[in-house]
């Protein structure tokens, strides 16, 4: 027990407004679906209902892809660009105005840290929106000739663990290239993307631009089915993204996929290890290791393994697990149910294969999803843990002897979403991100995200790039 | 760990630390100073930082008026709450000892020590033999604290061997007599790879304390510079079994900075160095500053600056 206890430093949930229940948001209005069905969304941290969310069917989405189609080739494609990067900034200065409002909500319907709302996620989301806000008319700058054009209405499908951010990131390219927008969030974290449609009505942005339908996956095939989509954006699963694939062979639509990562994070006997074992616990514990880009391999040279090991076992000590709205928490809950049963059930075959388990005392609270910081040491390549994508906060701990072994090891896998490299010496920096075949690799830091930086997958791990000049391409068609 | 005071063996052993990566060291301080410290916890930290302040003055125009008058303030911060703790030790030149000594005894303040600065404080510019005798006036005098200099000049020209045979003499004349606190004055050292390095050289040569600044040069005792010292002590400590204490000084102002402080000794170094024999903090302004934010806690107002005496 420590001497410091620190108390209970809640922040106030004072701010937000949840409603008992939610409709769809299709031509700038708030409707019922057509399909009558709502469903409801909990507080992961608790397992408490916090609203009913509307499920959209078929019909539902048509509606939307139409407003979409309408807005698109109404108003939206006839707009000057500079007309269309105002709304954009307008959005920007709203989502930083009511930051709070979306950190809190955000921390609620999710489970994550407020810290992490607060700190990274939404301040983020506004930097998508101000960055891309920039592009709208520079899109002939962009190297994709003289005049690019948009695709015109673009389905978008999100996931639940960054669900502001991962609109940001879907959200603000779409609207910047002149397209308009069809977006499902995750059917267990719609609340943000609802009151994100409320700030589309503030910025006073045209009907049908931005239309959110919620629901789960039937909802998405409908939006990913739907002859009138130009274009599919998904971020999720690897199977999932496989399906949607499978779905638009042979038709107008293409896609760009931000899926699954089981990335290395590389620890050279030259790093600077205490900032090492810092980027360590980073890169896995980051939102409970809810991120497809998470370092959830640790490739540690043997040399240093028992020096690393050692000092990540005090640093994780000190994480904080519990409630997500204490301003003191490092670990939130587990996002759902069904996350927690996957997360559980790989931890198992991890023990079962012959990995040692540790974690550090913690008290887990009773209600809602929890599952405490969790490192497997002496785990290789053939274990399930070391393939498969956990998204939890459970670290797979290997060693290498070499530095072509680490790269061997490194890519030895069906995903290549991201990676980290750890040593102060430069050119060994250098030659080892050359040789990873990873979207984004952090050299000597982890999980850094910036709007400028394009950011996807190479091989299972997805198609296309986001964020970035990169990122503007996936909703351009490139011109002469 | 195997060392001698020969320049190779010291140089060789630098070498094995691990290098510190700056950006990596400020992001991790940022995240440990968003901790929000509310209610009771931050009743415990300002009476723990209260305890553990190296009341100071250090100014060319130091009298024995002005010595006395800190003084009485280090025995009772708070002349109208008298559950206020005593604070950690009074810091003084070596020539204001005697007096500072005489004063804390004559109204019950036996049990504070006084810290003198030594070895040519601040700049460390002198022969050894004038930083020796300095060291054993404020001994003679009554300081059962040095606060020495080290040779920056030695440092940062390599001459490690230099740096750590002062510390090692002046421990010599500080024997049981008298702990020694070490002041890297990393606002001059500039890199954190030279503060973890000097950080060792201190506590090899038998540092009981290692402390960042005078006080006199800015930026003084920051954050990251704070963080990676805990380190080394913390490292030395699973090392050696020995525990080092750590004095911040310069630049810690107010309730929150300290606390700040105490937080990354709690989360960096671990809850066994939150005691005032293993952290103080130097300091001249913060204490009322903390005394504004006690009296906040107790009556729920604050009060004006009025309430807390200027000395």
């Amino acid at each position: 027990m420590s001497l410091f206890e620190y108390a209970p430093a809640l922040e106030s949930t004072a701010i937000v407004n949840i409603a008992d229940k939610y409709n769809l948001f299709i031509n700038g209005k708030f409707v019922a679906p057509k399909s009558r069905k709502y469903f409801p969304t909990i507080n992961p941290a608790t397992g408490k209902q916090l609203s009913m969310i509307a499920e959209a069917g078929a019909a539902d989405v048509d509606l939307a892809v139409t407003a979409a189609r309408n807005a698109y080739v109404k108003v939206w494609s006839k707009m000057p660009a500079a007309e269309r990067g105002k709304y954009l900034f307008r959005i920007a200065r709203i989502l930083q105005e009511r930051a709070r409002e979306f950190a809190v909500l955000e921390t609620l319907d999710n489970g994550k840290p407020i810290r992490e709302s607060r700190d990274t996620d939404i301040p983020l989301v506004a930097a998508h929106f101000f960055y891309h806000a920039g592009w709208a008319d520079k899109l002939d700058h962009a190297g994709l000739g003289s005049t690019p054009k948009p695709h015109g209405v673009v389905g978008q499908i999100i996931p639940w663990n960054f669900p502001m951010l991962m609109l940001a990131w879907k959200v603000a390219p779409a609207l910047a290239t002149g397209n308009t927008v069809v977006l499902k969030p995750a059917e267990t974290t719609s609340l943000t993307a609802l009151l994100f449609a409320e700030v589309c009505q503030q910025a006073g942005l045209p009907d049908g631009v931005v239309n959110i339908v919620t629901g789960a996956g039937a909802t998405g095939a409908a939006i990913v089915n739907h002859p009138g989509i130009d274009k599919v954006a998904f971020t999720g699963s690897t199977d999932v993204g496989k399906l949607i694939a499978t779905s638009i062979a042979g038709t107008k639509k293409s896609a760009t996929l931000e899926l699954g990562g089981k990335a290395a994070n590389i620890v050279f006997d030259d790093a600077a290890i205490d900032e090492a074992v810092e980027g360590i616990v980073n890169g896995i514990f980051f939102n409970q290791g809810h991120v497809c880009c998470a370092g959830s391999r640790l490739l540690v040279q043997e040399n240093i393994h028992d020096e690393v090991l050692e000092k990540l076992k005090v640093r994780m000590s000190h994480l904080r697990l519990g409630n997500p709205l204490d301003k003191n928490t490092d670990i939130g809950a587990i996002n759902s149910e069904a996350q927690l049963a996957k997360i559980k059930e790989l931890s198992a075959a991890g023990d079962a294969e012959g990995a040692e388990r540790w974690s550090p005392p913690c008290e887990v609270p009773t209600d809602g999803f929890w599952f405490a910081p969790t490192i497997f040491t002496g785990v290789s390549q053939t274990h399930r843990i070391a393939r498969e994508e956990i998204f939890g906060p459970v670290l797979s701990i290997l060693t290498f002897r070499t530095p072509q072994e680490a790269i061997e090891k490194a890519n030895n896998t069906p995903y290549g979403l991201s990676a980290g490299v750890w040593s102060e010496k430069g050119s060994k920096i250098l030659w080892t991100a050359s040789k990873l075949r990873a979207g984004v690799v952090w050299a000597n830091t982890f999980n850094k995200f910036d709007p400028a930086s394009p950011f996807g997958g190479y091989k299972e791990s997805g198609w296309g790039r986001e964020g970035g000049r990169h990122g503007l391409s996936a909703y351009l068609k490139a011109s002469n | 760990m195997i060392v001698d005071s020969s320049e190779s063996s010291l140089k060789a052993f630098l070498k094995t630390l691990p290098a510190v990566d700056e950006v990596g060291v400020t992001s991790r301080a940022a995240m440990l100073a968003t901790r929000s410290i509310k209610t009771s916890s931050k009743a415990w930290a300002i009476d723990t930082a209260i305890s553990m302040v190296d009341l100071t003055t250090l100014e060319g125009a130091d009298t024995p008026g002005k010595v006395r008058a800190i003084c009485a303030k280090t025995v009772r911060p708070d002349a109208t709450d008298l559950t206020v703790p005593s604070v950690g030790a009074v810091c003084v030149y070596n020539d204001m000892v005697a007096t500072a000594r005489a004063a804390l005894d004559s109204i019950g303040g036996e049990a504070i020590p006084v810290a003198a600065v030594a070895t040519a404080f601040p700049s460390g510019r002198a022969s050894f033999a004038v930083k020796a005798q300095d060291t054993m006036d404020a001994i003679n005098a009554g300081a059962a604290e040095i606060d020495m200099v080290i040779d920056r000049g030695a440092f940062l020209s390599g001459r490690y061997g230099e740096v750590f045979e002062e510390i090692l003499k002046i421990k010599e004349i500080c024997g049981d007599k008298a702990h020694l606190k070490v002041i890297l004055e990393t606002g001059e050292l500039v890199t954190l790879d030279n503060v973890r390095k000097a950080s060792y050289l201190a506590m090899l040569a038998g540092a009981d304390f290692i402390k960042t600044s005078t006080g006199k040069v800015t930026p003084a005792a920051t954050a990251p510079v704070v963080l990676v010292m805990l380190e080394a002590v913390r490292d030395y400590y699973n090392a050696t079994k020995v525990r080092i204490g750590v004095k911040p000084a310069g630049g810690i102002r107010n309730t929150k900075d300290a606390i700040k402080q105490l937080v990354l000794v709690n989360e960096v170094a671990g809850s066994e160095w939150l005691d005032p024999a293993l952290f103080r903090i130097g300091a001249s302004a913060l204490l009322n500053d903390l005394l504004l934010q006690r009296m906040k806690l107790r009556d729920g107002y604050y009060a004006s600056p009025s309430y807390v005496t200027l000395d």
